[in-house]
């Protein structure tokens, strides 16, 4: 087929310039950033200054494990959830279909400001309904806010809640593909639902599950909003700062933008990292 | 043959068995992920000595309207919410163009450096934003001197990657002799794109504005740093200064919080089919 540059990239041009201003722009700039002392006025070349902080920085420890404990805890149970949730919804024995998708699919379209506020409220130590309820069976109020447990496990309960659906709508679309044929011939050989799940659904739907996980990963990674609304900047003293909190810290609230630049390389190296396991986990069998 | 009426009985039974199962164990997960959004309108209709009682409440009171006086007073949240709707608006406009060039002259034409763009394209869905958050701070705030202007809320969020793959897939998917058809009409390649593919494409068209209008909708990180000052604020932002005050009213905050959810669990519910394709797609997130 003959070559049509100069039309395809005059489709493409605004695109293009806005990619490049926005985006391959500031990659570069902000790698050579995280090299410069940006406390000082003029900024200068100091390579170890930020990169040497970053190693010996025990905030940027705290924030680092933070982020990976609720890598670890929320992305996986979320994920579970959502290819429960998938199932289920694909399940042709559910009745009232519309009305478990909207239950599932709403949070989908709750901001994060708006969420965070409700749970904050559902969370109140002396008057949150959440408190109420476990005194109404008898159980002990639990001090949410107050101990790092509880915090953490409120702001995975939070995105949780928040992305479970949207993981739910991706996965139920990958199993609508799935030919029906397949789970025919399988019940036709007294296959049981389970086996079917097992044998069937969860490697056909692998490449989909591996989609969900990694923008999870990179979604929960960059986490900032809830530990700075929910928990109020982090708290309690740290307990739920993440990596992007830190960041913003850094970078907006000290004004250290070099320093503020070499955390955020680092969450781009885990993100790579990543996609690199994603690559090698999707890749073809030879 | 005879055995066969009892085994349909019991294989119905199974069914049956299973059907129950699975609406008892559906029906409580799905009041839990309804109960904060319920709450929400709840607290929004309480006056704040009735969210801080000892008391369950958990069905709706009569104090909205009062509620979001108390917000207005607080932040002024009308001006936010205009803003917030004059950007989203803009917004979506502008990307759905941008975005549907791009993935049409990447599903329609054959040119230089094509593999390379969707390369980097890809490449750019698994790479965090914070990388990019700082320099494009210092460039829209300091070099451009654009901080708390519409221009800054709009323009920097345009890049969107899954949005052009989303619109590329579509456009390759239609049938190419209809384009051909026009062309040996002799005509243009752009009115072939405005007048063929995109009036084609309306379905696709519309389960990505969707998902854009709803990203800027709610977008809060960057509008918080760019757009900081009062006058110039967000609703999402204007709502969230409010969180963690001392002495503030809790319920014109879920007010707010009520106010930037209803219309779009609306827009869900309406347009339920349009906002699966495109989040299913991954179309953004």
């Amino acid at each position: 087929m003959r070559h049509q540059n100069a039309t395809a990239y005059r489709f493409l041009a605004p695109y293009l310039l806005i990619f490049a201003i926005f985006w391959v722009w500031p990659i570069i700039d902000s790698f050579m950033i995280s090299f410069q002392a940006t406390r000082t006025v003029p900024w200068r070349f100091a390579p170890g200054f930020n990169w040497g902080r970053l190693i010996g920085d025990p905030a940027f420890f705290n924030a680092l494990k933070n982020t990976l404990l609720i890598l670890v805890i929320q992305v996986p149970v979320m994920i579970s959830l959502a290819i429960v949730m998938a199932v289920l919804l694909n399940s042709p024995l559910l009745k009232a279909r519309g009305l478990f998708r909207f239950a599932f699919f709403a949070p989908v379209v709750v901001g994060e400001v708006a969420y965070s506020a409700v749970f904050r409220l559902m969370f109140n130590l002396n008057f949150g309904i959440i408190n109420k309820l476990l005194n109404s069976v008898g159980l002990p109020s639990v001090d949410w806010f107050s101990n790092v447990t509880p915090a953490m496990a409120v702001i995975m309960i939070a995105v949780t809640w928040r992305w479970a659906g949207y993981n739910a709508i991706i996965l139920l679309a990958g199993l609508q593909s799935i030919p029906e044929d397949v789970y025919e011939a399988a019940t036709l050989d007294r296959v049981s639902k389970l086996k079917q799940f097992f044998y069937i659904t969860l490697p056909l739907l692998k490449p989909i599950i591996l989609f969900c996980a990694v923008l999870s990963i990179i979604g929960t990674m960059q986490l900032f909003t809830e530990p700075f609304l929910i928990t109020e900047r982090g708290g309690p003293g740290g307990g739920t700062e993440t990596l992007g909190l830190l960041l913003y810290r850094q970078g907006f609230r000290s004004l250290n933008f070099g320093y503020a630049s070499a955390i955020a390389y680092t969450m781009a190296g885990l993100a790579i990292a990543i996609s690199l396991v994603q690559i090698w986990l999707t890749r073809e069998p030879k | 043959m005879s055995s066969h009426p009892p085994a349909r009985r019991s294989h119905s039974r199974a069914r049956l068995g299973r059907s129950i199962a699975l609406h008892l164990f559906l029906t409580p997960l799905a009041l839990i992920w309804l109960f904060p959004l319920w709450m929400m309108a709840v607290f929004s209709t309480m006056p704040d000595n009735g969210i801080f009682s000892p008391g369950i409440e958990m069905l709706p009171h009569g104090n909205f309207l009062a509620n979001f006086n108390n917000l207005q007073r607080d932040t002024n949240f009308v001006g936010a919410i205009g803003i917030s709707v004059s950007v989203a608006v803009t917004y979506t406009f502008l990307s759905v163009l941008l975005t549907s060039m791009a993935g049409w002259a990447l599903a329609r034409y054959q040119f230089f450096g094509k593999g390379m763009v969707v390369a980097i394209i890809l490449g750019t869905i698994t790479l965090p934003y914070a990388v990019v958050l700082i320099p494009q701070f210092i460039m829209v705030a300091r070099d451009f001197k654009l901080a708390n202007t519409w221009v800054a809320l709009i323009v920097p969020p345009l890049f969107n990657s899954l949005g052009v793959l989303f619109m590329r897939q579509s456009f390759s998917m239609m049938p190419g002799d209809l384009f051909d058809a026009a062309r040996v009409e002799g005509v243009k390649e752009w009115r072939i794109f405005l007048f063929v593919a995109l009036p084609l494409a309306r379905p696709m068209l519309a389960a990505l504005a969707i998902i854009l209008f709803l990203a800027s909708w709610n977008n809060y990180l960057w509008p918080l740093l760019i757009n900081s000052r009062p006058g110039s604020m967000t609703a999402p932002v204007a709502l969230g200064t409010l969180i963690g005050l001392t002495k503030v009213s809790w319920g014109g905050i879920m007010a707010g919080a009520v106010l930037l959810t209803a219309p779009m669990l609306v827009v869900f519910v309406l347009l339920q089919r349009h906002f699966v394709a495109g989040i299913a797609a991954g179309a953004i997130k």
